[in-house]
């Protein structure tokens, strides 16, 4: 089966209202050009459920989204995100704000097709007091309670991965997959940018192999673009691009604000984004961070 | 063991902060920012051998990794995969010792890194969010790195977010004790502190070279429980000093806390 297709294409099967995830960990291997694409579009209303960075600024300040699901959202080395910040405290959004690890047991119950996980993590904090879908239950086993962290069930997830074949056998050659897989799983669809096709033999070095994540069944469309992932990072091809975050961070104190930003970068295509940003070769040439 | 005369507070509250992961044997020291990841590293080469520690990234190392960048041809000292995924697995297992850093402090020892003022639904400051604060206090011990002690820190009252759970009753989920919740050390630019107070009250450990107590009571919104004598946080010796140096080759410790102070005050 050929999964291949344009960004456009992908972004063409969202509807108003969807809840998408999205892959990545803050400023990492984000789906930055699916993201910039869903910019580009007349979607709104959307639930993002994110380890989130830029993807969900740029999404909350272009009045894309209605709800975010997070346990936080920061660039890093850049710790506050200054739009998602801006949404939150101009009451702009819904949130239901989570633990990490509850984010990931949320994915996991969606993923295995089970209403919940019961945790103790979320208790005695205001997790649970601002979350009132979050029900806490007795257990049928011991005398304690326990938080039932709700399935978090995706109409679409959203990633970017090193390398795939058009059949969506995706790599993840980077020293992180994050919790990408459990994204693909809790999917309904799962839309796959890639910074370099392959065939498939590829993968018949099991060395390759070893680092796909998910089975092919779970990826529903392929999306080659190399540089993809800018300004996040896609180790080991490329780091995240720090002067670029810095003029985005500042944008959110301009006049202009977001719009000040997408005119200068956006663009009508990726092509244009990638030239308005240097091209791809600046973007391969960004250095990896040091932790 | 030669204690040094000349030494900073950044190394100081180093070697101070170390001591919480010196008895916490094979578990995973989790130092977030610098000063805290020195400690959890000066541990590692000093007091804990046994203690494990990532690379901040998605590996577990055998050693830790100096901070900053290294050069090209510096190798790490991997020992196994440890992506964020996995860090939960560990997290869970309660083999894992934390310190970080929270916005706010409140006298149950519960934190906040997520919003401050306002209203919930449209906070005056958003900060972080809950991040893995949460999971963190109910799965594991964990300790506090304060570098600038105050009252907004440590503020009267309760905390206008509370991502982490604390030593406070009402709060107290059904079939847990106050006992479950590990509380370790809080490591300020002022003292050493603990949860070891009457009913887990905030008590003063140690105080740095100069500091006096009624400094620790004014800038804390809340009574801090003192013994007559308290001691003076100890300092460094040269040979910890020496291992700090070479953990921190660009000397990022330098910039930790306001104006880099010396470590005695006196």
């Amino acid at each position: 089966m050929n999964k291949q297709m344009t960004a456009a294409q992908a972004v063409a099967q969202l509807r108003d209202g969807m809840t998408i995830g999205i892959g990545g960990w803050g400023p990492r291997r984000k789906p930055m050009a699916l993201v910039r694409e869903i910019l580009r579009s007349d979607l709104k209303e959307l639930t993002v459920v994110a380890y989130g960075g830029a993807d969900v600024g740029m999404l909350c300040a272009a009045g894309k989204v209605k709800k975010v699901v997070f346990a936080f959202v920061s660039l890093d080395f850049i710790p506050l995100e200054p739009y998602f910040r801006k949404a939150r405290q101009s009451g702009s959004i819904e949130v239901m704000e989570i633990d990490e690890g509850m984010m990931l047991l949320g994915l996991r119950a969606a993923s295995w097709g089970i209403p919940f996980i019961p945790t103790e993590v979320g208790l005695g904090t205001d997790i649970i007091t601002q979350n009132p879908d979050i029900k806490v239950i007795d257990s049928p086993y011991d005398d304690k309670e326990w938080v039932a962290m709700p399935a978090l069930k995706l109409d679409a997830s959203l990633i970017h991965a090193d390398k795939a074949d058009v059949r969506g056998v995706c790599q993840i050659a980077g020293p992180d997959h994050y919790m990408d897989d459990w994204f693909a799983r809790a999917a309904a669809k799962t839309y796959v940018s890639c910074d370099e096709l392959v065939e498939t033999d590829y993968f018949h070095d099991p060395a390759q192999a070893r680092m796909v994540h998910w089975e092919r069944s779970m990826t529903t469309g392929v999306i080659p673009i190399a540089g993809g992932a800018h300004p996040t990072s896609c180790s080991p091809l490329y780091g995240f691009d720090v002067p670029h975050f810095k003029a985005y961070s500042a944008s959110a104190k301009d006049d202009e604000g977001i719009q000040g930003y997408l005119n200068k970068f956006l663009g009508a295509s990726e092509d244009e984004y990638q030239r308005n940003v240097g091209g791809l070769d600046a973007i391969r040439a960004i250095e990896l961070p040091s932790y | 063991m030669t204690a040094a005369t000349d030494y900073t507070l950044a190394e100081l509250c180093i070697v101070a902060a170390s001591q919480s992961f010196a008895d916490e044997g094979e578990a995973l020291g989790t130092g977030i920012g610098v000063i805290p990841r020195l400690a959890a590293s000066l541990a590692m080469k000093t007091t804990n051998p046994d203690l494990m520690m990532t690379d901040s990234e998605a590996w577990m190392l055998s050693e830790p990794n100096p901070v900053g960048k290294r050069s090209a041809d510096f190798v790490p000292a991997t020992e196994s995969w440890m992506g964020f995924s996995r860090i939960f697995d560990n997290v869970w297992s309660g083999k894992r010792h934390a310190m970080l850093g929270p916005t706010q402090i409140d006298k149950f020892g519960q934190s906040n890194t997520s919003a401050l003022g306002g209203t919930y639904d449209k906070p005056k400051v958003m900060m972080l969010g809950a991040r893995g604060f949460p999971g963190n206090s109910i799965s594991h011990p964990n300790s506090f790195f304060v570098p600038d002690h105050n009252t907004r820190v440590f503020m009267d009252g309760e905390c206008d977010f509370v991502s982490s759970i604390g030593y406070n009753p009402a709060r107290l989920p059904r079939g847990h004790s106050l006992d479950d919740i590990d509380i370790r050390l809080v490591i300020t630019n002022l003292c050493v502190m603990d949860f070891g107070g009457p009913d887990h009250q905030v008590r003063l450990v140690s105080l740095h070279p100069g500091v006096t107590v009624q400094q620790v009571q004014e800038n804390t919104g809340y009574p801090v429980s003192m013994s007559d004598t308290v001691p003076t946080t100890e300092a460094p010796t040269t040979a910890q000093l020496d291992i700090i140096a070479a953990l921190d080759p660009h000397n990022q410790r330098a910039h930790q806390i306001k104006d880099n102070p010396p470590g005695n005050r006196a």
